[in-house]
């Protein structure tokens, strides 16, 4: 039967290797792989305003971007490539809040220049490799149409 | 209680409890948000009551955890607390910093990363508000008669939670890097040390309460830890799949996720075994309810539930839906919330000398609570089962698909009025215990 000692010996050693794996695999990730990946190059000056904006303001506590953050905003990963540059502008600049179909967002009314660092961010964030997120919705094709005759 | 020192907890404690209130309140201002009625949308908008309702989680948590540190380390090391005084300085400035953060959500100021939106110079003071906790707990340790194997469990998980808020603290340019980084808290947090503390306070509660020999305890304890954090920290990996990161966190987030449940399998287990073997003779049976509720629900919510969404193949769906919120919160009740209740339920008879235990309304609240818990998990998952199949399977557009959802949320509220019910008569009982005596103090 196990003794205490052994459950301890077992304790630290897991730990220990698991941690050293994680810090290896870590190292790997961020100075290997993750510049090419999240295209490094690309971070300008205004993206990183774009992404201090986006992060002072707490977009992430209704949107998500790369899936995180709350749900109760659309997920903005792809929304310069969705939406467009044009519409973006228009709901970071407005001095009304934005209420698509009546859900409110805070009205921002932020200055060109802010709207254009922020819109730079999601451009950036549009075009990393997310190993496939989000998915194409695989079921579209198989949804019958709604007859037009009712 | 045996040391005049541990009535410290009562404070910690009581911030804890009055903390989950405030929390349920701002999380029915989001259900109700989610049902169309975002009524103090002007005053309190979505992203300062997601940002609130978070925080007082993580707060009242730590607060529970402290408060449980202080009740069981004196006991443990057989050595009064080192200071008082500065327990209370430490408990005050928690209490403050925690009044400005939340405050500060109000009026825009925080930093949009989910869970740690506490802004950086506030940051600052809770690194010092933590270094004097873990000089008073660990100074007792090493001056105590004892250094038991759940004393330094608990010891390390707090000195790790500690060091692993420093990575959450630096500034990355990249989003990748960011989120990287913020998972080195959030994940290693509730899905690592936290374990390793809620090991020790279960630890210390099961010898309590059950009789069982301490050696046997504590050497399933090593076992228990050992599992979590070989199967916990690879298993970050599942928050590495879709933020920028290489495909190889796919292979070996989903092989070690799978293993996550196992360390929390142990835990139920364990629990159960050893109320089997004990003597069943301890008096304070809800104490024991919310002991053993701990370890189960732990393991539904946190083991199975989020292994049901971990696998990537599954991820790629359910990611940033829904299905998460699911997991969330039942994991963080089961885990961490009904822990911090049984430790109070526990030691609140032994310092204030009063067995409320007896009374009906103990009993209520924990059957309520979690029968309420399970409603509101049940009502996520079908909110967040639609939301994957209109919004990402279907591609509906987000807002039609979120209303479609609203008719969960309404279940969300029915099942979260029956969890408040039970909370309220849990705090109703907690504040007729009163304040801490000398009288409770067993005599030397």
């Amino acid at each position: 039967m196990l003794s205490k000692n052994q459950a301890r010996t077992f304790f630290f050693a897991g730990t220990i290797i698991s941690f050293l794996v994680f810090l290896g695999l870590t190292w790997h990730t961020l100075a290997r792989e993750v510049p090419e990946q999240t295209n490094a190059k690309n971070i300008t000056e205004s993206v990183i305003r774009g992404k201090k904006i986006f992060d002072s303001n707490n977009c992430m506590g209704c949107h998500t971007i790369f899936g995180e953050g709350a749900y109760y905003a659309p997920e903005l990963t792809k929304a310069y490539q969705r939406k467009g540059e044009a519409y973006i502008k228009t709901v970071l600049t407005v001095k009304t809040p934005w209420a698509p179909r009546g859900r409110k967002m805070v009205a921002y009314g932020m200055s060109e220049q802010d709207a254009a660092d922020v819109i730079a961010f999601l451009k950036w964030a549009g075009e990393v490799d997310l190993n496939g997120f989000p998915p194409e919705p695989d079921l579209q094709s198989k949804v019958p149409a709604p007859s037009s005759s009712q | 209680m045996k040391y005049k020192s541990q009535q410290v907890a009562w404070w910690f404690f009581t911030l804890s409890v009055i903390l989950l209130v405030l929390q349920i309140v701002y999380g029915f201002i989001m259900a109700f948000a989610h049902m169309g009625f975002d009524v103090l949308h002007d005053i309190i908008p979505f992203n300062a009551a997601t940002a609130t309702h978070k925080n007082l989680l993580v707060v009242w948590i730590l607060s529970g955890f402290m408060g449980a540190a202080y009740y069981i380390i004196p006991e443990e090391a057989e050595h009064e607390l080192i200071s008082v005084p500065l327990a209370k300085l430490q408990f005050w400035s928690l209490a403050i910093v925690g009044v400005v953060a939340v405050a500060g959500f109000h009026m825009n100021w925080w930093e949009g990363r989910k869970f740690l939106e506490i802004p950086r110079p506030l940051d600052y003071l809770v690194v010092l508000n933590v270094l004097l906790f873990l000089y008073l707990i660990l100074m007792t340790l090493f001056k105590g008669k004892k250094q038991t194997t759940t004393a330094l469990v608990l010891s390390m998980g707090l000195l790790f939670a500690a060091l692993l808020y420093l990575p959450g603290m630096i500034w990355f340019d990249s989003q990748t890097m960011d989120s990287f980084f913020r998972w080195w808290v959030v994940h290693l947090w509730v899905e690592g040390v936290w374990e390793l503390i809620m090991g020790g306070i279960l630890a210390f509660l099961l010898i309590k309460l059950t009789g069982v020999d301490r050696e046997v305890i504590e050497k399933w304890l090593y076992v228990i830890v050992g599992l979590t954090f070989i199967s916990g920290i690879l298993g970050t990996g599942h928050h590495y799949y879709y933020i920028g990161t290489p495909r190889y966190w796919l292979l070996i987030g989903g092989i070690f996720s799978a293993m996550e449940p196992l360390a929390f399998l142990g835990m139920a287990l364990f629990a159960i075994n050893m109320y089997r073997k004990g003597e069943k003779r301890h008096p304070n049976k809800i104490a024991l309810y919310w002991t053993l509720g701990t370890a189960i629900m732990s393991f539904v919510g946190a083991g199975l539930l989020g292994v049901a969404h971990t696998l990537p193949q599954v991820n790629l769906w359910t990611h940033g839906t829904f299905v998460t919120a699911m997991h969330g919160h039942m994991a963080f009740w089961g885990a961490y919330g009904m822990l911090v209740l049984a430790i109070i339920s526990y030691s609140m008879p032994l310092m204030t000398g009063r067995k409320m235990y007896t009374k009906e309304g103990a009993n209520y609240a924990f059957w309520l609570s979690n029968i309420g818990m399970v409603g509101m998990v049940t009502a996520f998952a079908a909110a967040g089962v639609t939301q994957v199949y209109l919004e990402r399977k279907v591609g509906m557009d987000f807002i039609e698909a979120q209303q479609a959802m609203a008719i969960h949320f309404y279940v969300l509220v029915g099942a979260a009025t029956l969890f408040t019910i039970g909370v309220t008569m849990f705090i109703v009982n907690y504040f007729k215990y009163g304040r801490p005596t000398e009288e409770a103090l067993e005599p030397a």
